[in-house]
């Protein structure tokens, strides 16, 4: 259990936490978010007594975290993959974390093992990639077998086989009754893997509460309506009727409605009574990254703009890039439009059955039920050329 | 305190506050299966010692000490030999002085690096994390690079002390001036050794600390040869009475005057500004944010 109660800190003039209150219990995977330059690290690092808070407290279980005892045994953290000596081999690394707590030799070999780093135990981590810098990392953190585990973006650089282990990791760690806190700034990352959350923009206390909770308290849930797609008069009468009701009804690209306000059954009554077919009726959840961005649009420090390229270009009237005004970097979006669940996203081709159903938009041609004939189509053909190919070259040598 | 050392009794406590918390809760509180027990200087020490025998900086800056006190101390010898000319009464054993005074810089080195390499890599971070007890990071530090420094000086110097002496034909050197030359000689590097781990503590920075120390044992010797006024001759007498470089010759009473240190006196000097050095890197490394 990790319990912060006013921290705050400061660097000169600026302050790079404030006020930060906040529990972290265990059994759960707690998830720490925030824009990049919010603090996460700062706070880390204070919970961790390697830098000192200049007002507050931050405790582990009751204690300070320079005054207990055993700390890898009780603690374990990844700050930062890089914080190892590159000239010394992996395994030296560990041992030397080892003996600090008195771990025995052989639980190094162990976690080695757990990270799958036991085929360059005895190489400098030096020449080692990110990934494995982070996969030596979460090995110092797991030796002591901690109560409380803390992870500094753990994710960067691994391959998508690393992420599912350290996803899974995660959730086993806390399902062993741990507490672990993990911070990212990968929101999708953080939906699969978090329980709880807890949101800092600007060294601030944004957000402390479970992610479904975040998810509803800061998006709007929505449902995805779809009329067949022949009647487009069909579309016009719901859309009308949905907001004479009290909805917001928001067309979508695909050709399907987005309805705010109503709940699903008034939708489907609503249907029901002004003699509209329905192909879909479906609850939908903003995702956790849109729920993010709209939470933490206003504390973002570093924010990107179009690159102008203004100084590169030489002095040509209305040229080039002068004559598009669209192009400077436009004013600041409520939300940035994240694709979510394909919502924007093109589908596919012959995967999405929504995508497949408008394409015979004229169905005579199409004998076969739509989701199927445009599937088997493209395969098969690009199947018998490339095995033509195949048979062609391997006959040439003989 | 106790958290860790009875698994059954902070299981009730989170038990009983379960129905309070709204996400999802476990069984229980973990606990290692594996008992905890306090860390130790001990354990630091081990651990130290598993990180300067890992790291190639260690065996280049001790063994090029090595190298120099050998080949410089079998060199003058055979130097002195071949050109036949009898001591005038200069003790055998001051011959081993040319080669202490280039291996300090080797020391010097690795004091410096033993603990500034952490700063510059990062690794201290995950250390402090280990052990947040920075007296115990730091005392174990002085104490593996103290113990084998000395060690391996002590081995060194007696080893070219009872060449040399084999080799040429002069006085044979009293058991005192033996001690002197030999255990006294390596106590003072290995204190000057870490007066820079102390540096490099308060620096944090190789290059820079590493500079520092150098200009330590170099610039009074340095600036005292510029110092023509005779209004500065009280100061440059002591400049140079007080460099490393007489400091070390007085262990084989060599100094260049007779007013400055003498006997065992430069190892009391040396220890006391190195005791201050290190209670100053402890407060900085205590206070500081790493």
């Amino acid at each position: 259990m990790i319990e912060a109660v006013g921290l705050t800190k400061r660097y000169g003039a600026k302050t790079a936490v404030y006020n930060l209150s906040f529990q972290v219990r265990p059994g759960a995977v707690t998830g720490f978010l925030g824009p990049n330059g919010s603090g996460k690290s700062t706070t880390m690092r204070m919970i961790l007594g390697l830098d000192r808070p200049t007002s507050g407290r931050v405790t582990i279980g009751g204690h300070d975290f320079r005054s207990l005892p055993n700390a890898p045994r009780q603690v374990g953290a990844l700050l930062d993959a890089k914080a190892v000596h590159g000239g010394r081999s992996a395994r030296n690394h560990l041992l030397s974390l080892a003996q600090l707590a008195g771990i025995p030799e052989a639980r190094v070999d162990e976690v080695l093992g757990v990270v799958g780093l036991q085929d360059v135990a005895r190489k400098r981590s030096k020449g080692f990639s990110l990934g494995m810098g982070q996969r030596l990392g979460i090995a110092a953190a797991l030796l002591g077998d901690p109560q409380v585990l803390l992870f500094d973006e753990p994710v960067n650089g691994l391959d998508p086989e690393g992420i599912l282990w350290v996803r899974n990791l995660m959730r086993m760690l806390a399902s062993e009754g741990r507490t672990v806190f993990v911070s990212s700034h990968l929101m999708s990352e953080m939906a699969l893997t978090a329980d709880h959350l807890i949101v800092i923009g600007r060294g601030q206390l944004m957000a402390d509460m479970s992610v479904k909770d975040f998810i509803s308290a800061n998006s709007a849930d929505f449902a995805r309506v779809r009329v067949p797609d022949e009647t487009p008069e069909q579309r016009e009468k719901l859309t009308t009727t949905l907001t004479e009701a009290g909805g917001q009804v928001m067309p979508e690209p695909d050709g399907a409605l987005r309805v705010t306000g109503l709940a699903l059954p008034r939708i489907s009554d609503l249907a029901h009574e002004s003699d509209v077919r329905l192909w879909e009726l479906s609850p939908h959840q903003a995702s956790l990254e849109e729920a993010y961005m709209r939470m933490t649009q206003g504390a973002v420090d570093y924010r990107s703009t179009a690159d102008q390229r203004a100084h590169l270009q030489q002095q040509q009237p209305y040229a080039g890039y002068g004559q598009q005004p669209g192009y400077a970097p436009p004013p600041q979006q409520p939300v940035p439009d994240v694709p979510q669940q394909g919502w924007y996203a093109p589908p596919p081709p012959g995967q999405n059955p929504y995508a497949a159903a408008p394409a015979p938009t004229a169905p005579a041609q199409a004998p076969t039920p739509a989701p199927d004939a445009p599937a088997p189509a493209p395969t098969a053909p690009a199947a018998t050329p490339a095995d033509l190919t195949k048979r062609d070259t391997s006959e040439d040598p003989r | 305190m106790t958290t860790p050392s009875t698994p059954p009794t902070p299981q009730a406590p989170y038990q009983q506050a379960a129905p309070q918390q709204a996400y999802h809760q476990p069984q229980g509180f973990y606990t290692s299966p594996i008992p905890v027990r306090p860390a130790t200087l001990g354990d630091a020490i081990a651990s130290e010692w598993t990180k300067i025998r890992s790291v190639r900086s260690t065996m280049w800056t001790l063994g090029v000490m090595t190298a120099l006190l050998l080949v410089i101390g079998v060199l003058t010898a055979v130097a002195v030999s071949a050109s036949d000319s009898n001591m005038n009464g200069t003790p055998v054993l001051s011959l081993g002085f040319f080669g202490v005074l280039l291996g300090t810089i080797c020391v010097i080195t690795l004091g410096v690096m033993t603990i500034a390499s952490e700063y510059g890599t990062g690794m201290i971070r995950t250390t402090l994390t280990a052990c947040p007890s920075r007296g115990r990071v730091l005392g174990a530090k002085a104490l593996v690079f103290f113990l084998l420094t000395f060690v391996l000086t002590t081995v060194m110097t007696t080893l070219v002390a009872l060449i040399q002496s084999s080799m040429l034909d002069a006085d044979s050197p009293s058991g005192a001036e033996w001690l002197r030359a030999t255990v006294g000689v390596s106590l003072y590097v290995a204190t000057l050794g870490l007066l820079a781990l102390a540096v490099g503590a308060l620096i944090r920075h190789s290059a820079g600390a590493i500079t520092i120390m150098i200009g330590v044992v170099l610039l009074p010797l340095v600036l005292a040869l510029f110092m023509f006024a005779s209004s500065l001759e009280g100061l440059r007498d002591a400049l140079l009475e007080y460099s490393v470089p007489n400091q070390l010759s007085v262990f084989y009473d060599n100094s260049v005057s007779t007013s400055g240190p003498s006997g065992w006196e430069p190892l009391w000097i040396i220890i006391g500004v190195t005791a201050v050095a290190l209670g100053g890197a402890y407060l900085s490394m205590n206070r500081r944010d790493v």
